[in-house]
């Protein structure tokens, strides 16, 4: 029952509010927050039931839907999704609070709000295929309205590059679904059921064609070089909270379906070609970082080094995933690393969006250029903003670094090749994240930076809690680590 | 051969003779009267068919003419269905013509030869059904006789339908010359035993084209696109979904009497399916023109319906797949017209601007119907796709769904260009409404691509057993 509250509190709540009479904009704003929240603590609950000694999926919840086609609506979580679902419900909570301009039109963005939560947490938590796919393809819709009805100038544009991209890989993400659920006999889409019978384990080509109709589809959300094109010109225009929802949530789907699907029930064949997702991986980080560090637009250059960080995400993946006997707890760590690299990520880069966000509201500019010398006028933003670089380019004490450190350990002990060109992204990360800082914060005062105030205290609130959990999970990782290394041992196969 | 078999059609039949007396004696004010009688049928004829589907075993009646199964009532169901809603849109259309009343009796007729199509096991009736869905689509879609882009619309479709209707006769001539027979039932044996595999073929082809103009299936396409821009707004709607339906269920039943082996009917099909879905999405992307976008869109459904023809007897899948696609493409395609309708008929793409905000209603209604045909769950259209793509893939066509996908993706783009100026931009003026009739069905139609999603289940284990006889 938790779960299935968690996901349809919200999607209850969007459709009362696309259909009640006009509430006022800081009621609904509220009300907004708080039926968000409403998952939130159901996941909290989740979470100290969770019983980390025992089944790999717990808390699960059975109802037909379309018995003829073996689907049905199934609920329930292991460590890993469990932790990504709690640090989404968390970030929407946030994205909501945070004060952003809604041109007058807030019911019906809180609605759609409300919606993507609903349809992200119904992805991360079911146990069905179908469901699985719908939810995947739901989130994309919602997103496509939120950013083509409150994005900036050339939102509309962003918006169907997204859709088409996105939409191009999960019909394709549908064949590959579609090909596993045919795989069984008789036809059924029970994600547990697939992960016990492998059904396609040494079924040659058609394996393989299933695996990269799969992959094919995760990459393009995740993103992946060369499927990426459409992330950056959709982080510009989307509104910062719909920025950093696509950051810290969207993105995950990508990487949470690869250990769900092509890691859980495709393992096998996987693992043949490990070696070639680890080096697409490799190439995003790099690529990613080097881009990045050519943009002087602050959400451009924030939005590629997502693609770094899901780069080492899916690193970690292929390394969990790679054929080394008797490396086990290598490829445990690694798995678990790329897990907490999902948490650290959405955590980091959803604040940094929302700091971009307070920054245009106050001086509707996002370049790097217009501003300089912001610590004088805004300390609180700056030690945010300095806090949350810091966390993203991997410095120890934040939840960043302990999850690099896990994915690069199991990367050294299995692939080292990999690992070492791996690092080359990591130190361009760092000296990119230093230039963005020192040209907003430091030095001479640029055109637009008389116009930044400080931080008021919504989003003091909202920007301190994810950057203080930042802290806590760097500091100590333990509580996170243990309900995640469960879900990781079994599927490794490390007991 | 009890009477009772063909209920749903005497209803039809009764209906339109009814309507024809009935506006000879009523005044112009009150030709809308035919309607109500023409709705009357249309429920008698529901009934007969939800009792029939109940009570009667899946059977070959009237001396294996006439196929009494389950996905013979699915069709009628959908197809009359359909034709109530399409009642419903016309009297305030059609109000200041002259011949008003017989409208609704042409109406029930072309239904009554759609029903044929579906349930024919025998080439003759097969071709009945097809010259009586033909000739009266050619007069819908001229209804407006005043109007030259409706006498265009009509004289294209009378054309082609003049240049199909006998290369499909010829092939059921070829038929009747390989098994001397024109029953089903007997053809299908007949064929298995001793047929010349090139005459067959020729057969096949010429009876593929025949039924493929009503299908509105590629080569024989070319006047879906003029008549849902053309006609009359109601035609469009029923013009677009009911001679498809009764079509492409003809299509599958004729399809299931050839000797694999002989006829590589399969990959014909698959061919068809191919070329019709990648034509129809193509020539509709730049379209500015809401009726024709849509006229286009529907050629490429039909590529789509096409996949579960090609899958039939190699999954279970086939069948609730086709019954799918029929339900989940008649909802959309007459939501989509009945907006158009509701809306006065108002076609050009920069018209529908801010629609979100001046009709909300019916803005919301096109967005759902438009949804659904792209395939976005959990609406209808996405049950139809994920059917026909697991048929298609279990049939071992799994080329075939990458090409619909790959069409699908090319398909959201135009879709997109009408969804998104409605919600994302600002209403251009006042819209006015045809009435409060149109409008209801017409969002009603919508709203039930949402229902019929989260009920597809009954739709599936209801057509999951179905029969197609023979």
């Amino acid at each position: 029952m938790l779960l299935t509250t968690a996901i349809l509190v919200p999607l209850v709540g969007a459709l009362v509010l696309a259909l009640a009479p006009r509430v006022p904009e800081r009621l609904v704003r509220a009300l907004g927050v708080a039926i968000a929240a409403v998952p939130l603590a159901a996941l909290v609950a989740a979470w100290s039931r969770f019983d980390t000694e025992g089944e790999l999926f717990q808390l699960v919840t059975e109802v037909p839907w379309i018995p003829a086609l073996g689907a049905a609506y199934r609920v329930g979580v292991d460590g890993i999704a469990l932790a990504v679902a709690t640090m989404s419900a968390l970030l929407f909570v946030a994205a909501l609070a945070h004060p952003t301009d809604l041109r007058g039109k807030a019911q019906k963005y809180v609605a759609w709000m409300l919606f993507l939560e609903g349809v992200c947490l119904g992805f991360f938590l079911t146990l069905d295929l179908l469901l699985f796919y719908v939810f995947f393809d739901l989130s994309l819709v919602g997103m496509y309205f939120l950013i083509g009805q409150w994005g900036h100038a050339d939102r509309e544009r962003a918006a169907l590059k997204f859709l088409l991209f996105t939409l191009a890989g999960s019909l394709v993400l549908l064949l590959g679904v579609l090909s596993l659920a045919l795989a069984m006999d008789p036809i059924s889409f029970d994600m547990r059921a697939l992960i016990a019978t492998q059904p396609l384990a040494g079924a040659g080509t058609r394996a393989g064609l299933t695996l990269l109709a799969l992959m094919f589809g995760l990459a393009v959300k995740t993103p992946l070089v060369p499927v990426h094109t459409w992330l950056p010109a959709a982080h510009v225009e989307a509104p910062a909270p719909v920025s950093a929802i696509l950051a810290g949530v969207l993105l995950k789907m990508g990487t949470y379906g690869m250990i769900r699907v092509a890691l859980s029930m495709l393992g096998d064949t996987l693992r043949t070609y490990a070696l070639t997702l680890g080096v697409v991986a490799v190439a995003s980080i790099v690529y990613g970082a080097f881009v990045a560090l050519g943009q002087r637009h602050i959400k451009r250059r924030i939005a590629y080094t997502s693609i770094t960080h899901m780069g080492y995400t899916v690193l970690g993946i292929a390394i969990a995933a790679s054929l080394a006997p008797g490396q086990e707890e290598a490829r445990r760590i690694a798995l678990t690393g790329a897990t907490l690299e999902m948490i650290a990520h959405g955590l980091i880069t959803g604040s940094l969006f929302l700091l971009t966000g307070s920054l245009y509201l106050r001086s509707e500019s996002f370049s790097m250029d217009d501003y300089g010398g912001v610590a004088k006028r805004a300390p609180r933003m700056t030690v945010a903003f300095v806090a949350a670089a810091f966390a993203s380019l991997g410095l120890p004490g934040f939840a960043g670094f302990v999850a690099e450190i896990q994915i690069f350990s199991g990367a050294v002990a299995i692939e080292p090749g990999l690992a070492v060109a791996a690092l080359l992204g990591v130190l361009i990360t760092a000296a990119l994240f230093l230039q963005l800082l020192h040209a907003l914060f430091f030095g001479e005062p640029g055109e637009r930076s008389s116009r930044v105030t400080d931080l008021g205290p919504a989003e003091t609130a909202t920007l301190g809690v994810l950057l203080i959990l930042t802290v806590v999970l760097g500091v100590t990782p333990a509580f996170v680590i243990d309900v995640i290394d469960a879900a990781s041992r079994v599927l490794v196969g490390a007991g | 051969m009890p009477i009772g078999h063909v209920a749903p059609q005497l209803a039809l039949a009764l209906g339109a003779a009814l309507v024809l007396v009935l506006v000879l004696f009523v005044g112009r004010s009150r030709q809308w009267l035919g309607a109500a009688v023409a709705l009357v049928a249309l429920a008698a004829a529901g009934y007969a068919t939800v009792r029939l589907a109940l009570e009667v075993p899946s059977q070959l009646t009237f001396h294996g003419t006439w196929a009494l199964d389950g996905v013979t009532a699915w069709a009628t169901g959908v197809i009359v269905a359909a034709t109530a809603f399409v009642v419903v849109l016309s009297p305030r259309w059609l109000a200041r013509d002259a011949r008003h009343g017989e409208w609704y009796a042409v109406l029930l007729f072309s239904a009554l030869g759609a029903t044929m199509l579906a349930g024919a096991a025998d080439t003759l009736e097969l071709v009945v059904g097809m010259l009586l869905v033909s000739v009266t689509g050619y007069t819908l879609a001229s209804y407006h006789r005043a109007s030259r882009m409706s006498a265009e619309a009509g004289a294209k479709y009378f054309l082609l339908g003049a240049l199909t209707n006998p290369l499909l006769f010829l092939g059921v001539v070829f038929l009747y010359g390989l098994a001397a027979t024109t029953t089903y039932g007997g053809m299908a044996a007949a064929l298995t035993e001793h047929a010349d595999p090139v005459v067959l073929t020729a057969a096949t082809t010429l009876v593929l084209v025949g039924v493929g103009f009503e299908l509105g299936a590629v080569p024989v396409h070319p006047w879906v696109p003029d008549v849902a821009q053309g006609s009359p707004g109601p035609a469009a709607a029923f013009l677009t979904v009911v001679p498809k339906i009764g079509a492409l269920v003809a299509l599958a039943r004729f399809v299931q009497l050839l000797p694999e082996d002989e006829v590589g009917w399969r990959p014909l099909i698959a061919g068809v399916a191919a070329l019709t879905m990648t034509l129809g999405n193509l020539a509709a992307l730049w379209q500015e023109d809401v009726r024709r976008l849509l006229g286009w869109s529907s050629v490429s459904q039909a590529g789509y319906g096409l996949m579960a023809i090609v899958a039939l007897g190699r999954t279970e899948l086939a069948v609730p797949s086709l019954v799918l696609f029929l339900v989940a493409y008649a909802i959309a395609n007459v939501a989509a017209f009945g907006v158009v309708v509701a809306l006065r008929g108002r076609t050009r793409r920069e018209d529908y601007r801010g629609l979100a905000r001046s009709r909300p209603l019916h803005a919301a209604a096109l967005v759902l119907a438009l949804l659904s045909l792209i395939g976005i769950p959990p609406l209808v259209g996405f049950t139809a796709k994920l059917a026909l793509f697991g048929a298609v893939i279990d049939a071992g066509y799994a080329w075939l769904a990458v090409l619909a996908v790959v069409n699908t993706v090319l398909s959201v783009f135009y879709y997109l260009r009408v969804i998104a100026p409605m919600i994302f931009e600002a209403p251009a003026g006042r819209v006015a409404l045809l009435g409060p009739a149109p409008s209801a069905v017409a969002v009603l139609a919508g709203f039930l691509t949402v229902a019929a999603g989260l009920a597809a289940d009954l739709v599936i284990q209801g057509s999951l057993g179905a029969s197609l006889l023979p």
